[in-house]
């Protein structure tokens, strides 16, 4: 990271709050960031190891579920769950809502997530997140898409794939992709590096960076249908530097929590499998490991085939 | 020094003393900034291996305890006997601990109290500066040649207490941020996220110094 840093090109990439956005984003690398709803979801997933917790009022799956406009969490909730854990607590803006950011950001949140998963609030603009102290994380599908948020000032990259179903194929669709996009930029020359930014339609420098790098100026996380310890250690062998987990852990049904408040046998399991994928997510590539934690989980999300979703209820299309 | 956990053998460089042959230092990897030591350490001219499980620990000459999220790297420690395996390598070989691995190496943690290896005579509070609002950058003189030094500061702790055997090499506002107490080093900052080497180099000096006879 740092020679990203030092020897980059574009001149925001030396300034020290994207310095320090960048920071925290390597930190957070080779772990488990998982959702969570309420103060008991936080407590669990930090014993179980997760590196940072998500704050939101429903995790993908209730919202795909439940319909409706989902926007940024009640702060109230965000201010609970961070007082009550002493890992990063990360919450999510609509996508161009910066005055949702700006609340965020107000609440002291270690990081925001301008997400797919919430309603968008614009359809042309994202947020400038050169104009916020709080580091951002954003998905992306593809290199391009992934190029352009940087360059509004993302200091963390997650692979969209499909919210809220428990399917991995289209997190796996979307690393693939980037992964290959990257490659194929590493052996072309100057000049047609300048159209690949068009192709991309990214900023040229970004392009010129990863071409010399072969890497994302930014980590680049996995996020969108993993639930098993198994779908974490293949993501991480595609190149994903840590996983987001959100409905897999504390999902029951389709639509319905694991009652870890009053239940203690549902509580354990949202424990197993919260554990189970924090230790397959270091161990990633360490079959024995990942098959012992498998075995250590019991019960797992239901799930929903991401081939059976109408395009017009896709999450992972939002955003430009 | 010698290697408490052994060579394997077969490595013919491991026998020569640590003063001369290439070293090879393990990176703490049960998550957080290890791939920015590795690159730090290779930079240097120092083999980095990555240590996920207690045998990764055999044959090295010094570790690194990178930061990250000291509450995650503990749930690993606790299994697999790593805590102790741990515990016994850190007490006889180089070891130097950056945030959360500054944590980890401290003899007292507080806010909130938490397990720790204990073998560094030094109090740490965790999160002491406040949120990532709070992380900064500082640039200040240290005791090291060279000039002043630029330190990133992330989520960091406060050292809040050293014992008397502990040799304060950096501070912030009065706190120490650099820390040694003969073979073990800790900071609060981040110089593996800077592209100054020069703590890097200290740690592999102090790996030099600690395998030489006369000293």
């Amino acid at each position: 990271m740092a020679d990203n840093t030092s020897n980059g090109n574009l001149s925001t990439f030396n300034t020290s709050s994207l310095r320090l956005k960048l920071g925290l984003a390597e930190m957070l690398k080779g772990g488990v960031i998982m959702d969570v709803m309420n103060v008991e979801q936080a407590r669990i997933a930090e014993e179980a190891g997760a590196i940072s917790v998500m704050a939101l009022e429903r995790v993908p799956a209730m919202i795909r579920a439940e319909g409706g406009v989902a926007r940024m969490a009640n702060p109230k909730l965000i201010k609970e769950i961070m007082a009550s854990v002493t890992i990063p607590v990360m919450a999510k803006a609509r996508i161009g809502h910066f005055a949702e950011a700006q609340v965020l950001q107000q609440l002291g949140v270690d990081f925001i997530d301008e997400s797919e998963v919430l309603t968008p609030a614009d359809e042309v603009y994202h947020i400038d997140k050169h104009a916020f102290a709080t580091p951002f994380v954003c998905g992306a599908r593809n290199l391009g898409e992934a190029l352009r948020r940087i360059a509004e000032g993302a200091a963390l990259i997650r692979t969209k794939g499909e919210p809220g179903t428990g399917d991995v194929v289209h997190a796996v669709q979307h690393m693939r992709q980037i992964v290959r996009e990257i490659k194929a930029l590493t052996v072309l020359c100057d000049e047609e590096l300048y159209n690949a930014a068009k192709v991309h339609g990214a900023p040229y420098e970004l392009v010129r960076m990863v071409a010399k790098a072969g890497k994302l100026p930014v980590p680049n996380f996995s996020a969108g249908g993993i639930a098993t310890p198994a779908d974490a250690a293949l993501m991480m062998q595609l190149g994903a530097e840590t996983v987001f987990v959100g409905s897999g852990i504390f999902m029951k049904e389709r639509a319905t929590p694991l009652d870890v408040e009053n239940n203690p046998k549902e509580r354990e399991e949202a424990v197993s499998r919260a554990r189970a994928i924090v230790i397959a997510t270091t161990h990633f590539n360490n079959p024995k490991i990942v098959a012992e934690a498998s075995e250590a989980v019991t019960g797992t999300m239901k799930g929903l085939a991401a081939a059976a979703i109408e395009e017009r209820d896709l999450m992972q299309t939002r955003g430009w | 020094m010698g290697t408490p956990l052994g060579g394997g053998g077969t490595d013919n460089t491991m026998n020569q003393p640590a003063t001369t042959r290439p070293l090879t230092i393990g990176v703490l990897a049960l998550q957080g900034a290890y791939e920015a030591h590795a690159q730090a350490l290779t930079t240097l001219g120092a083999t980095a291996r990555l240590v996920r499980l207690p045998a990764d620990l055999a044959g090295l000459d010094g570790l690194i305890m990178p930061g990250g999220e000291s509450t995650t790297m503990l749930k690993f420690l606790e299994r697999l006997d790593f805590f102790d395996t741990l515990q016994d390598f850190v007490s006889a070989t180089p070891t130097f601990g950056t945030c959360a691995g500054a944590i980890l190496l401290a003899r007292n943690v507080e806010h909130p109290a938490q397990k720790s290896l204990g073998v560094l005579d030094i109090t740490v509070e965790r999160n002491a500066y406040g949120r990532q609002i709070d992380s900064t950058i500082l640039t200040a003189p240290t005791s090291l040649p060279g000039g002043p030094l630029e330190m990133v500061f992330i989520r960091a702790p406060r050292i809040t207490r050293t014992g008397s055997h502990v040799e304060i090499l950096a501070t912030r506002d009065g706190f120490p941020v650099l820390v040694r107490e003969g073979h073990l080093l800790a900071a609060t900052f981040h110089p593996e996220l800077s592209a100054d080497t020069r703590i890097h180099q200290l740690f592999i000096d102090i790996i030099r110094q600690q395998s030489s006879p006369s000293l």
